[in-house]
């Protein structure tokens, strides 16, 4: 034990270390002594960023939480306080508001980085899956805070969707009016939500920790998909990264606060500045921006699903297809490392996946487009298709993909690409 | 690549947002731009135009619509002096709490008192019923958020306030309901409130119909965003330290890597 203690320079911190090895252990994980694939492009910021966003969110949050007030005769009102006596509460409140979707860009890229240069594949499978479940959490968390400011959106969005887990076989309807705490969204749903909302972030923290840890032992993926095979293939975490992940984050905070502070509402909708009333149906219920390829996915089924293809006996309804479709399109997310049969991770030695990648972004922003539009006319038909092809892509385009694909010869090792690549194009 | 993944992020951002923001576009008339002092980063509101607007929704508006988010203490913010607001407060009557006897009735009356600037402003109506009551039916909404809740904010104010007209012909019209196309389904339960010297401004200012509208849309922008001007005037400061600060962290990372080739 005692041999395993670094010696530093400064004797304090030897005095600790020898107790407690915690600057050794922040140097092996984020520091000098923790060796990085020597060629990560931008994209492998994102996970730096969503990891200090989530920071930011819970700092936010629990500023807000000391004024805010879960009633259903008072939240709205106790957020107007915030916005408008609290000292710099709007600041709070806006920056929390906004650092939802940015939380949600960054993690966005994030997967979609980790798509492109398969990063799910052996040997990062549970980390990937770790991280699919940060984001049902992340979900469930924006879901709930969102109903907090009990606005019409707040409310009908939770109604809608607490609603779809009626669809549960023989428990759905105990479950919706267990969640609810009564015969419908009321004050103690407000209160179970306020509850979750607090406590899920550090639940999703928790997630982070495992989803850092695994990813220290196998080591970050990198452009070439290829692994680290020797010491030319690595550089130490500190000084480079840190320095890059900072510029990263200077760029991010701009984006972020640009928003912040001069379009405070741009992501959101108009509806939820109006007090919550169960009385009056707004005019379309819409989701958070994050939500609405999901949305789209859900209202994609047919109504008249069963009769459209003659079958007889009614084995489901379209709303319970909708409620299976649009779990299964996360879940199946989860079984990517399985889904994806290539034995060849980046996509940029293949030459379809990569296509096929784009394509299947473009499919996830068509159904965003179609999530936030009613479900009826043409917008229904382009839902239905663009729904078709999420799952025609995840569930039969990759498995047989791999088997047929030919891809590009890779590069001896992480260093030869490098070196090779700056007579190319260059990262 | 930092360039793409910035536009990526933008591209994402804006799309969705766009994307969004036409969703209910189909239920009234889009309401053309205006100029707004407030407009921009470095937008600012205009005090007099504020006092207008004060002026305008006292002497029209707060006959039907309440403003329950703003306080006479808020005035001050927009020009008043104190002395002035607790003047404007106490033109005002609330219902005075118990006094040393426990009595805030006499005679079955409520006892009033004069409002004190602490004091929301006082409400048109006692509740939702009585507004009704009062107006066919219809719910005249608060609105002291209105420009946030409606697309277009203040240009949708000003637009609607201006937009009365007489429906074209074979249009059915309900009792009681005006014409007015930036509103969804062109019928709105509120008869024009404004014309042309509605009000009279102490500043001289010429009361035309467009005017009035514009100062009382700007009022209620205030009544929504009162952090407004806080808000941009730190945003500045923030974004310039930021990208100062981003550009030094660009030449330390070029520095810091430099050492790698
Ligand atoms: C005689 C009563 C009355 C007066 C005075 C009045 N309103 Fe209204 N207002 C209403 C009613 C009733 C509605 C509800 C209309 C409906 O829902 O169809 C309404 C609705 C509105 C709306 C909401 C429109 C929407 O998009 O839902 C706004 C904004 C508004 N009024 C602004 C004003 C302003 C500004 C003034 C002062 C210049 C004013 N009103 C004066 C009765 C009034
Ligand atoms: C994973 C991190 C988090 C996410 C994604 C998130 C998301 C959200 C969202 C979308 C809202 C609604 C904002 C609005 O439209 O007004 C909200 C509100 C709120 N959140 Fe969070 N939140 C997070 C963490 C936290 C934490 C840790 C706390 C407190 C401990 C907190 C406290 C609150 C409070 C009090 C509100 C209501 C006030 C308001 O609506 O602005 N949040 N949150």
């Amino acid at each position: 034990m005692s041999e395993n203690t670094r010696k530093f320079k400064n004797p304090v911190i030897n005095w600790i270390e020898y107790r407690l090895p915690i600057f050794s252990f922040i140097d092996d994980s984020v520091g000098s002594n923790y060796p990085s694939p020597r060629n990560l492009n931008y994209w492998w910021n994102f996970g730096s960023l969503a990891g200090v966003t989530l920071v930011v969110m819970i700092a936010t949050g629990i500023f807000l939480a000391m004024n805010y007030t879960p009633h259903v005769d008072m939240a709205f009102d106790s957020v107007e306080r915030i916005m408008r006596d609290v000292n710099y509460g709007w600041l709070m409140r806006y920056v929390h508001m906004n650092g939802g979707t940015m939380f949600f860009i960054a993690v966005y890229i994030h997967i979609f980085r980790g798509m492109y240069y398969g990063s799910y594949k052996e040997p990062r499978e549970l980390l990937w899956i770790i991280g699919i479940v940060i984001f049902l959490a992340m979900m469930a968390t924006a879901f709930v805070g969102y109903v907090l400011p009990w606005g019409q959106m707040s409310f009908w969005g939770a109604t809608v969707i607490t609603n779809l887990f009626s669809v549960i076989p023989f428990f759905g309807d105990s479950i919706v009016q267990w969640l609810w705490g009564g015969f419908s969204v009321d004050n103690p749903t407000l209160n179970r939500f306020f509850s979750f909302h607090f406590l899920l972030p550090f639940v999703i923290f928790a997630l982070v920790f495992l989803h850092l840890w695994a990813l220290h032992e196998h080591k970050s993926n990198n452009p070439t998909g290829v692994e680290i095979k020797g010491d030319a293939d690595v550089i130490p975490f500190h000084p480079y990264y840190t320095a890059k992940d900072a510029f990263g984050l200077g760029v991010f905070l701009i984006f972020f606060l640009g928003f912040t502070f001069f379009a405070p509402n741009f992501f959101g909708e108009p509806e939820n500045y109006i007090r919550a009333n169960p009385l009056v149906t707004p005019a379309e219920i819409v989701p958070e921006w994050y939500f609405l390829p999901y949305y789209a996915i859900l209202r994609a089924v047919p109504d008249n699903f069963i009769d459209a293809w003659g079958i007889l006996p009614v084995i489901i309804t379209a709303k319970e297809a909708g409620v299976i479709l649009m779990f299964a399109s996360i879940i199946a997310l989860a079984f990517l490392p399985w889904l994806d049969s290539s034995k060849v991770r980046s996509a940029k030695y293949r030459p379809i996946y990569k296509q096929l990648f784009w394509v299947f972004v473009a499919d996830t922003f068509v159904l965003g487009y179609i999530g936030a539009h009613p479900a009826e006319g043409h917008f229904l038909l382009i839902g239905r298709i663009a729904t078709a092809y999420y799952f025609f892509h995840l569930l039969i385009l990759l498995p047989l993909l791999g088997r047929f694909e030919k891809t590009r010869p890779l590069p001896e090792s992480i260093s030869a690409s490098v070196t090779n690549a700056s007579s190319e194009e260059g990262q | 690549m930092g360039k793409i993944f910035i536009a990526a992020g933008l591209a994402l951002g804006l799309s969705f947002g766009v994307f969004a923001s036409d969703a209910s576009a189909s239920s009234g008339k889009a309401a053309p731009s205006q100029e707004w002092t407030f407009d921009g980063v470095f937008g600012n509101f205009d005090r007099a135009q504020l006092k207008r607007g004060y002026q305008v929704y006292q002497e029209v508006c707060a006959a039907c619509h309440s403003l329950s988010q703003i306080y006479y203490r808020n005035l001050s913010e927009i020009g008043f002096t104190e002395d002035e607001v607790k003047k404007i407060a106490a033109e005002f009557e609330v219902p005075r709490g118990p006094d040393d006897e426990g009595e805030t009735h006499e005679d079955g009356e409520q006892i009033m008192r004069a409002a004190k600037p602490f004091d929301k402003l006082v409400q048109p109506y006692a509740n939702e019923q009585a507004a009704r009551a009062a107006n066919n039916g219809a719910l005249p909404p608060d609105l002291s958020l209105v420009t946030k809740a409606r697309k277009g904010g203040a240009n949708y104010l000003h637009a609607l306030l201006t937009g009365f007209a007489d429906a074209p012909e074979g249009f059915k019209m309900q009792d009681g309901m005006s014409y007015n196309v930036y509103f969804p389904g062109a019928q709105i339960a509120m008869a024009p409130p404004i014309d042309d010297d509605a009000v009279e401004y102490a500043d001289g200012t010429k009361a035309s119909k467009d005017q009035i509208s514009r100062d009382v849309a700007a009022f209620l922008t205030w009544t929504a965003e009162p952090e407004l001007e806080d808000r941009k005037r730190i945003g500045i400061k923030v974004l310039i330290f930021l990208i100062i600060f981003t550009a030094m962290l660009y030449a330390v990372k070029r520095r810091v890597w430099a050492k790698l080739h």
